[in-house]
Order: structure tokens, then C-alpha cells, then sequence
């Protein structure tokens, strides 16, 4: 994972669920042709206007619902850089960890506004606001998920532990 | 310090004398469960290719076309043709399809044993909490892990304590007692927690009923919805025909909780859940004045033989209201065949219900019954999200099967109270 994200905010509010980010009508589809379909229930121009690198900023509870791993994979097609939330539903958590999307909790997300450039230190468990010369506090990522993110996340365990070309591991 | 029910599953699943809430272990899955909408067309048979493309364990994975069934489009077509391909390409020994959502299915033929572990790829898989399994929702790329594997990691939860005490009325159900509740704790209030529900109330009732609350214990955030087996569990699981060994326990009177919570089942009135939240919760009551366009009773929520049982009560030599529409989905075929046989689906369609077959189709927004932009429905599902059911300007309502009833007779949001004989 990068250890800088930087990125201009796209604003939320709280209880963004899985209906809104992924609305159920278009799972059918593949994540690529869903994707353009996220969020449009709160805001319909939202693909539109999002670049790869952009980072989503809401309040609380983001992800809440089904555990359609098609939202934080809509969300990750779409390029955005980083979550940045008060906190997560438990299933979107695993889901964007297991899948590469950064996530970071961050009470102080009511300081950020649609537009600002926020810079997160994924390290130091800050980030610094460009756009308003303001610093918030922000989780880092806790070791037991980060020995599986630097291990190049579940799929890269799997294959080590699991795959054909290699003797299956103890645990 | 005594401990909680999760944390005997859990310790037991980790091969460890104890765990403690906090820890972090992995696990081994007794049984797993996918479905056609976030199976293996996501991510998983992909993965499969990539890492080693075979199933750990084929008596172990259950994969149920529940979502997609009926197929509405073309696509949808594929994607249940491509998971039943899989399923029998892989070996997979139990596929079902067409007889109704996941969860029920799941608990009807006896995969829902107490004191094991269930990973589902569908959040609503707490249902089989009910059973005092520790059964949660995971997505697509923790299930391939676990399709691969057999395990996969867990924080053990905190637990709430949700004690209900006392007699429900007769125009109460275990669903009023679900909203209730996630009214109380909130949306999130028990994110990555627990709740174990506790109480003569509960144990009062039967199991159809205590699904319907560990199924919507994801509403408040919860990873488990649990209830420890009983004389009931054991009642059910011997109608069903289930002879394979389970562990009953449960929390240990001394067991350390996060949070306690106590309830009235006497003072429960019924309750509705309004737009766009579930912990949105208001009776029944004071929602009068709010027409209902469309009455949807179904799902793995709220479509169980006990529930068209108690539509039926209120409905039967009745007609629902012209300016109102009335669907009903059987949760199971054995639930359908049933209630076709003890003329209970006949009642309802006498009254002018249209019934359909056992699917997630409606509670999930995917076919059979969205409404359209201005339009309200109540539901016996569990979900009323923004656009959950179609339009983004349609409303959601949730509440009983009773209610479900009432408010068809009415067209508008009814407390069964006022119609009940």
C-alpha cells in the first residue's frame, strides 16, 4: 500500500449502504458496466465527475448492509484512492481490505468539505487537509491486517499457502 | 470470568481451551454458503483458477439460486445457469435452486446445527443465529478463501445482551420484537459485536419466529444474531430429520457483556420501521395517515409458514383494499406446499393476494414486484434502504406479517390491533 494518498474529496453523509453504492437493479451487470451506476440514488452526476484518485470522505456507518463485495469493488474500478469515514459496517471492512481498497476511520471528517485535497500518511495515521492547512487524526491499519496487506492481500495468501505450484503450509 | 456463547463456538472452531473477545483467530468453517448473485460469478471461480481450483471440502459448501430465480432478464438467466454449471463442475454435493432464499433453506435442511460456525456470502446469514450457530455474512473473496481453505480469520466479538421478558400480545410477533430493538441499539449500535438474545419471551417462541430475529441482527451492524438452542431447537431439528450429534450451550451466567438491554414483550406494541433506516422505528399506530401501494410478504425475514399463517388470520373471508396490491412469496417450496395444502395460500388469494414463487426477488430489489417512483410498500422483509425495492423515489416500510395484513386490508399502514377478530 502506498504510504501517501492524495486526492480531492467527494462528501457523503452518514449510513452510505451497499443499495446506494451499488444499486440493486445492476448487479446483474458486470462490476465494470455497474460501476458507473454507483451512488446515483444521492448524487446522480457522481461517476461523472469522479477521477482515478479521488477519495471519498462520508460520515458514519459507510457500507452498511448487504456484504456485496460488487460495492468496494465498484468503488476500487472506479479508482478511488481512499474511504475516509467516522467508521464502517463490519462486511464492507473485510470486503475493501481483502480486495486492495485502502479504508481509514477518521472522526474529524465533518472538517473536510466536497473539493478539499486531502494528503493521507497512512503511516503516521494523519491526514493533512492542503486546501484548509488543517491535520485530523486517522486510524492506521491494524497489524494483523497489515501483515495480510503486505503479503499482497487474501488472494496473494491464498495462493502461497494453497496454490498448485507449491506444497500447502501449515498454519 | 465465565464466557459467552460466541466465544465457546469460537474457541472450539480455533482448536483453543478458550478465546477471550478481542482476540483474533482463525477458525474452521463447518458449513459454507453462496449464492447466484455474489457466487462464484464473483471473484471466486476467477480466483479458484488462479490459486488451486477445487472446493475444500464438497459436503461442506451449500450453494443456493435463490436471488436471480426466476430470472427476470437474460442476464440474470446466465447467472444462475453459470453458478449451477459451476456447482456441478466442482462437485458441489448440495445446489438448490428455485426453492426459495439461502437462509431458510439453509436452516430447513438441517445445515444450521448449534454450536458450529457458517460463513455465508449474504449479510443476512445470521438467520442461522437462531440456532445458536455462529453463522455470519462475508463477501466473495473471504468466501473463496474459505472455499479454498476451510478457515478464515475472526475477531472475537463483544457481546449485547438483549433480554426480553413477558408475554407478546396477539397482534405481536418476533418481528416487532427485531425492530424493537434495532430501534434501541441503532443502525450500527452493535458493529462488530455480538447480540445474543436472552429472555422467557424468547424462549416462548417457536423457531420460525426466532429466525426472524437473528435474521435482521445485521440491521444493527452485528456480526451474530444468537440465541442458544433449547427444547425448541431440538423439537425442530427432529421434525426436519436431523441425526447428526450438535453441541447445545450458552453463555455462562457469569460471562463478561459489553452492554445489557432489557425489553417488556407485555408493553411491545407493533412496530414499523420507516424510509430509509431500519432503526427508524415508530408503532404502527402513529403511521395511520401513510398510504401503502403495494403489501410485499416474503423473504427469509418474514415469509416462514407461521408467517402466511398469521396474514391468513387476518385476511381470510376479507379483501384487500382495491387501491392496494398484495404479494406474497412462500420463504421455501416445503413452506409453499404447505401452506397450499392446509388452504392457506387459497385463503389469501381469495382475498386477492398474488402469489408468487419463493424468492429474494422483491426484498432485494431484483424482479417480481419493484414499485415505482412515488409509490410505498410495506414489507415483512428486513431491509427499506434507499431504492432497495426500485425507484429511488419509492418508500419502504417494514413490520409483522400482521401488520403486512392489516395495512393490506386498509391501504394504509394499519396496527393488526384494530382487525384482528
Amino acid at each position: 500500500m502506498k504510504k501517501k494518498i492524495r486526492g480531492e474529496t467527494f462528501k457523503f453523509g452518514d449510513n452510505i449502504n451497499t443499495d446506494i453504492i451499488s444499486p440493486p437493479q445492476y448487479i446483474e451487470l458486470t462490476v465494470e458496466e455497474a460501476a458507473v451506476h454507483s451512488m446515483e440514488a444521492v448524487d446522480p452526476d457522481f461517476t461523472k465527475r469522479f477521477r482515478p484518485g479521488d477519495v471519498i470522505v462520508a460520515g458514519n456507518n459507510f457500507g452498511s448492509g448487504s456484504s456485496r463485495e460488487t460495492s468496494p469493488l465498484a468503488l476500487k474500478y472506479l479508482g478511488a484512492g481512499a474511504v475516509v469515514a467516522k467508521y464502517f459496517a463490519r462486511i464492507f471492512y473485510r470486503n475493501s481490505i481483502n480486495i486492495g481498497l485502502p479504508l481509514f476511520e477518521c472522526a474529524d471528517t465533518d472538517r473536510m468539505e466536497a473539493g478539499d485535497e486531502i494528503e493521507i500518511d497512512t503511516e503516521a495515521g494523519k491526514i493533512f487537509n492542503h486546501t484548509k492547512k488543517e491535520t485530523y487524526l486517522c486510524s492506521r491499519i491494524p497489524p494483523h491486517i497489515m501483515e495480510l496487506i503486505e503479503e499482497g492481500g487474501l488472494v496473494a495468501r491464498l495462493k502461497r499457502k494453497y496454490g498448485t505450484d507449491g506444497e500447502k503450509e501449515g498454519r | 470470568m465465565g464466557k459467552t456463547l460466541s466465544e465457546k463456538i469460537l474457541a472450539r472452531a480455533a482448536g483453543m481451551e478458550q478465546v477471550s473477545a478481542g482476540d483474533i483467530v482463525w477458525v474452521n468453517v463447518d458449513i459454507a454458503m453462496t449464492d447466484d448473485v455474489l457466487g462464484p460469478r464473483v471473484e471466486i471461480a476467477e480466483g479458484m483458477k488462479k490459486i488451486r481450483d477445487v472446493v475444500w471440502d464438497p459436503d461442506k459448501l451449500v450453494i443456493i439460486s435463490d436471488h436471480y430465480v426466476p430470472p427476470a432478464t437474460p442476464k440474470q438467466a446466465e447467472i444462475v445457469k453459470y453458478t449451477r454449471d459451476w456447482s456441478l463442475s466442482h462437485g458441489v454435493k448440495h445446489y438448490y435452486e428455485y426453492i426459495g432464499p439461502c437462509h431458510q433453506i439453509l436452516a430447513e435442511k438441517g445445515f444450521d446445527l448449534p454450536g458450529t460456525v457458517i460463513f455465508g456470502t449474504d449479510s443476512h446469514t445470521t438467520t442461522g443465529g437462531a440456532f445458536g450457530a455462529f453463522s455470519t455474512g462475508c463477501g466473495s473473496t473471504e468466501m473463496l478463501g474459505i472455499m479454498i481453505s476451510g478457515e478464515t480469520w475472526v475477531k472475537v466479538p463483544e457481546t449485547i445482551r438483549v433480554s426480553w421478558g413477558g408475554a407478546l400480545g396477539p397482534a405481536v410477533m418476533a418481528k416487532d420484537i427485531s425492530l424493537k430493538t434495532i430501534g434501541a441499539i441503532g443502525h450500527a449500535g452493535a458493529t462488530y459485536k455480538a447480540v445474543e438474545y436472552q429472555g422467557e419471551t424468547i424462549r416462548a417462541l417457536p423457531m420460525d419466529e426466532r429466525m426472524a430475529i437473528s435474521n435482521m441482527a445485521v440491521e444493527m451492524g452485528a456480526k451474530v444474531g444468537l440465541i442458544a438452542a433449547d427444547e425448541e431447537t431440538d423439537r425442530y431439528l427432529k421434525e426436519i430429520g436431523v441425526t447428526t450429534p450438535y453441541i447445545k450451550e450458552e453463555s455462562d451466567t457469569d460471562a463478561l457483556y459489553c452492554r445489557s438491554l432489557s425489553f417488556s414483550g407485555e408493553e411491545l406494541k407493533p412496530m414499523v420501521a420507516c424510509p430509509h433506516a431500519v432503526d427508524n422505528v415508530r408503532e404502527a399506530a402513529e403511521l395511520s395517515k401513510t398510504r401503502i401501494h403495494q403489501v410485499y410478504i416474503g423473504s427469509c425475514t418474514g415469509g416462514r409458514y407461521s408467517d402466511l399463517e398469521a396474514a391468513a388470520r387476518i385476511l381470510k373471508g376479507r379483501k384487500v383494499s382495491p387501491d392496494t396490491r398484495l404479494l406474497i412469496s412462500p420463504a421455501s417450496q416445503s413452506i409453499y406446499i404447505r401452506a397450499m395444502k392446509s388452504g392457506i395460500l387459497a385463503d389469501l388469494a381469495e382475498a386477492g393476494a398474488v402469489v408468487m414463487a419463493p424468492t429474494c426477488g422483491v426484498c432485494a430489489g431484483l424482479h417480481s414486484g419493484l414499485i415505482a417512483s412515488g409509490e410505498s410498500c410495506l414489507a415483512t422483509s428486513n431491509r427499506n434502504f434507499l431504492g432497495r425495492m426500485g425507484s429511488p423515489e419509492s418508500y419502504v416500510y417494514l413490520g409483522s406479517p400482521l401488520t403486512a395484513a392489516a395495512s393490506a386490508l386498509t391501504g394504509y399502514i394499519t396496527d393488526p390491533t384494530e382487525v384482528l377478530n
